[in-house]
């Protein structure tokens, strides 16, 4: 009896860590010139859309001292910068190519995205 | 207010203080600030709601300093994560004294009592081991799950559980389940975790270390000339057409022009050649180079971002910050890792639950745990970009600038060279090669008389006999009825002769016998260079050969590459034979002659047809094209002159044996790489299934999570260790 209810529960853990870590779906956020990411457990917004070949100002601001997330890194932009906890550090990018490029923290663990349309 | 302390690079005396602490009294928000020479740091009350340490930073680096600020929070970060390991080592050890097996029976009683251990076990579970809470909680709110959340997972399992055991002894027993705790695997977890988090920050901190020594180079103050004095400013002040002095041991502040005086200057920074080389009146000086010997004045022509070494520090982070293609398989392993884990570790409690010997709750929970602590994705995020840092950040210690990572990614798959002649494998400029005297006549007669009937042309061959001339000192001699012939050469009369000098087009013209020279005409030819003759009152009296010199570098480049077994191809727009002979000299056989500057993309295209990787070496001025078409594009710098966009890499010490040390250093480079992936993820594919249990049913063997943790300490330090190794690795 107690295998069974083991089970039952084993399988449904499986199927909550699947849809709460593998289904989620990223609100995507559209910008024009600017925009705060909160970094704090990951990048709040992580989803942005800007447009092409416009100059878009990224202002990361880290509340999350986990050393994972001390460093962002933008590869197709060129750009890995420290993080400093609760200081907004700006990064300027200007995309020549439309696309989905991600952004991620320094171990690759957290990520993002910026859409070019 | 708060009280911080930085550190401050760069000072060296006395008065450093002063201007950093007034500097940093200015910001708005600071109270105080105190700076010590001798420790080399500063320490500052400021209002954080007014000042940021961005703001005081660049205060620091405005007068010419350095703040680090995070170099010196991570120390201290350092210091209490090392305090945290200690503890909890101690704990740890102090509890499995006390529940061990064999152990257990030497320890005093008191550490065998469960109460004890949990008391033990709670300060070093929610202290110690607070940030895998404090770093899982806002990652769950997320969605999202990183290496935190697993060790975050698994003590907790642990630590629960036994705390349950521990308090509720009565309620464990009455399901026939003896109420045993585990809190020694909770606290040897933590202990041992963070002591791997603290050697890899210490490691990771190593691969960055060429950025901070290029960084560091950079020069602090310049003394400028205004007005009739001389005063010293903060390298920040200096403005494009500032007049510079620099005296013997010191180092250039900015890039500029001599205007006064000469010296010679360690261009080392720069190029790579650690020979000095002598500069004079309107030569290009780089900032950050040593000064030798002389004292000079010199005209600030780039300053701040704009010089050469601010160019190739911002082209060196930007290639460690770039994606190597290798990358990518684990970058999308990394975003499923972490659920999968979790789904495994349930999986594997389910089966040792429902399948596994007695007693069956106890094995599945140290099982799952043994899978949660086990598995580490943080070794395939470090894998490739600690070793492209490694990589590039040794490349440009050795004056070889790698663009991206995947230019370094694809140079070690190069399988075709094709060198631009001109500028590449020569020096560009055509210099005197031979004289030789036919008539009783002496070279520099010869030489002379050639240099002063040249002097009004202005064919780029007469460029190199006047050049050679003047620099023999010769003093040219006056010219009447001078007249240039187009295609032809050039006659006169020169102290009273009828000269001619030119082709052998010009000789027929002339009615001037050569047959008895021929040999001499043909040996020459043959050998690349070209020929002019000299005649004087209808008879030849000499011959001077002009040829673009080979660089000293290129003979010795190309062994390296053929060593290396990449074939080597010439383009040049020179005619065949000449080509053929300069390709000789060389040992390449493979020429391509005659081709014009726009058809150079094309030859390059070509030979990629053939299925080869291809790269295309030239001086990045008129051949950007064909450096854009070929796989890899190699620059070669003038070393005051950096043409940095051109290519993929660039080599700024315009060795041509460098060609072969960064093919060299990506061959190392992508094995380093491909070793840390291979262990990365072989260490996953292996240990996940061995902490299962799959070796369980035919050997007995399950993993502890003790070792399981052990493991996974040093996973990844092993990753960051390899890819420091690269440093130390000969690129030939």
């Amino acid at each position: 009896m107690d295998k069974i209810i083991v089970t039952i529960l084993g399988l449904a853990g499986i199927a909550f860590t699947y849809w709460f870590f593998l289904m989620r779906k990223g609100k995507e956020i559209t910008v024009s010139d600017s925009v705060d990411i909160l970094v704090e457990g990951g990048y709040s917004p992580e989803i942005i859309s800007i447009e092409k070949g416009k100059t878009i100002k990224l202002n990361f601001i880290r509340k999350d001292p986990s050393n994972c997330l001390e460093e962002v890194v933008l590869s197709d932009f060129g750009v890995r910068k420290k993080l400093p906890l609760n200081e907004k550090i700006t990064i300027e990018i200007t995309p020549q190519k439309k696309g989905e490029f991600t952004f991620s923290c320094g171990m690759n663990m957290f990520h993002g995205k910026i859409i070019v349309k | 207010m708060i009280k911080k302390t930085f550190v401050i690079k760069g000072m060296h005396c006395a008065s450093c203080v002063k201007v950093i602490e007034d500097s940093l009294r200015e910001v708005a928000g600071v109270s105080e600030a105190v700076v010590n020479l001798i420790t080399e740091k500063a320490t500052i009350s400021y209002d954080p709601q007014k000042a940021t340490d961005q703001q005081l930073m660049s205060a620091v680096s405005n007068v010419g300093y350095q703040a680090l600020i995070e170099e010196e929070l991570k120390n201290e970060d350092r210091e209490k994560l090392l305090i945290k390991v200690a503890v909890s080592l101690i704990f740890g050890a102090l509890i499995l004294w006390g529940s061990f097996p064999g152990l257990m029976e030497t320890a005093p009683d008191i550490l065998k009592n469960f109460l004890v251990q949990l008391i033990l076990a709670t300060p070093i579970q929610f202290w110690a081991g607070w940030g895998f809470y404090r770093a899982t909680i806002p990652a769950l709110k997320h969605r999202t799950a990183n290496m935190d959340t697993l060790v975050a997972l698994g003590t907790t399992v642990a630590y629960g559980y036994s705390a349950f055991v521990t308090i509720f002894p009565k309620m464990v027993e009455k399901i026939s389940i003896e109420p045993m705790p585990y809190f020694d695997v909770a606290v040897i977890i933590i202990g041992l975790i963070l002591l791997g988090r603290y050697f890899e920050t210490k490691a990771k901190a190593g691969t960055s270390e060429a950025i901070k020594k290029l960084i560091g180079l950079q020069a602090k103050t310049a003394r400028i000339i205004k007005d009739g004095k001389e005063i010293d400013i903060p390298i920040n002040q200096v403005v494009a057409g500032d007049l510079i002095r620099v005296r013997p041991g010191e180092k250039i502040p900015v890039d500029g022009e001599i205007v006064e005086g000469d010296s010679s200057i360690d261009e080392s920074m720069v190029t790579g050649e650690s020979i000095p080389v002598d500069k004079k009146n309107g030569d290009l000086i780089v900032g950050s180079t040593i000064n030798k010997t002389g004292t000079f004045i010199f005209k600030a022509t780039k300053v701040g971002s704009e010089t050469i070494l601010a160019q190739i520090i911002k082209l060196v982070q930007e290639a460690q910050a770039s994606k190597a293609p290798i990358q990518r398989l684990a970058d999308l392993v990394s975003s499923y890792f972490v659920p999968v884990v979790i789904m495994l570790a349930i999986t594997t409690f389910v089966v040792w639950y429902d399948f596994g010997p007695m007693p069956a709750l106890t094995l599945a929970l140290l099982n799952m745990v043994a899978v949660l602590i086990i598995a580490c994705p943080c070794a395939m995020g470090l894998a490739t970009p600690t070793a492209i840092m490694v990589g590039t950040g040794k490349g440009a210690e050795r004056g070889i600038l790698i663009k991206d990572a995947e230019s370094l990614e694809t140079a070690h798959k190069i399988k075709t060279i094709i060198f631009d002649k001109t500028g590449t494998l020569t020096k560009g400029k055509p210099e005197v090669t031979d004289i030789v005297p036919i008539e009783s006549i002496s070279k520099d007669e010869l030489l002379k008389l050639a240099g002063s009937i040249e002097k009004g042309s202005e064919h780029s061959l007469a460029e190199a006999i006047v050049k050679d001339a003047e620099a023999k000192q010769l003093t040219f001699s006056k010219v009447e009825k001078f007249q240039a012939i187009p295609g032809h050469g050039v006659e006169g009369t020169v102290d009273g002769k009828r000269i001619v000098f030119g082709n052998k087009r010009l000789m027929d013209k002339e009615k001037i016998d050569v047959s008895g020279a021929v040999n001499e005409i043909n040996k020459m030819e043959n050998g690349g260079k070209t020929v002019m003759m000299i005649g004087a009152d209808d008879k030849l009296i000499g011959l001077i050969a002009v040829a673009d010199i080979i660089k000293e570098s290129a003979l010795e480049g190309l062994v390296a590459l053929q060593k290396l077994g990449i074939e080597v191809v010439m383009i040049t727009g020179d005619n065949q034979r000449t080509a053929n002979a300069i390709g000789r000299s060389l040992g390449i056989t493979r020429i391509l002659a005659e081709v014009l500057p726009d058809q150079k993309e094309a030859e390059v295209k070509k030979i990629q047809a053939e299925g080869k990787v291809v790269a295309m070496i030239g001086d990045g001025i008129n051949d950007a094209p064909a450096l854009a078409a070929a796989d890899v594009g190699i620059a070669m710098g003038t070393g005051t002159d950096v043409a940095i966009e051109a290519g993929d890499i660039t080599l700024i010490n315009k060795d041509l044996k460098s060609i072969a040390t960064a093919i060299n250093l990506s061959k190392k480079t992508m094995r380093t790489i491909k070793l840390n992936l291979f262990w990365a993820f072989g260490y996953n594919i292996i240990l996940i299934p061995v902490a299962m249990g799959v070796l369980y049913p035919f050997w007995g063997i399950f993993l502890n999570p003790i070792l399981a943790s052990m493991a996974m300490a040093f996973s990844s330090v092993s990753v960051v260790i390899n890819s420091l190794l690269l440093k130390r690795q000969k690129l030939g």
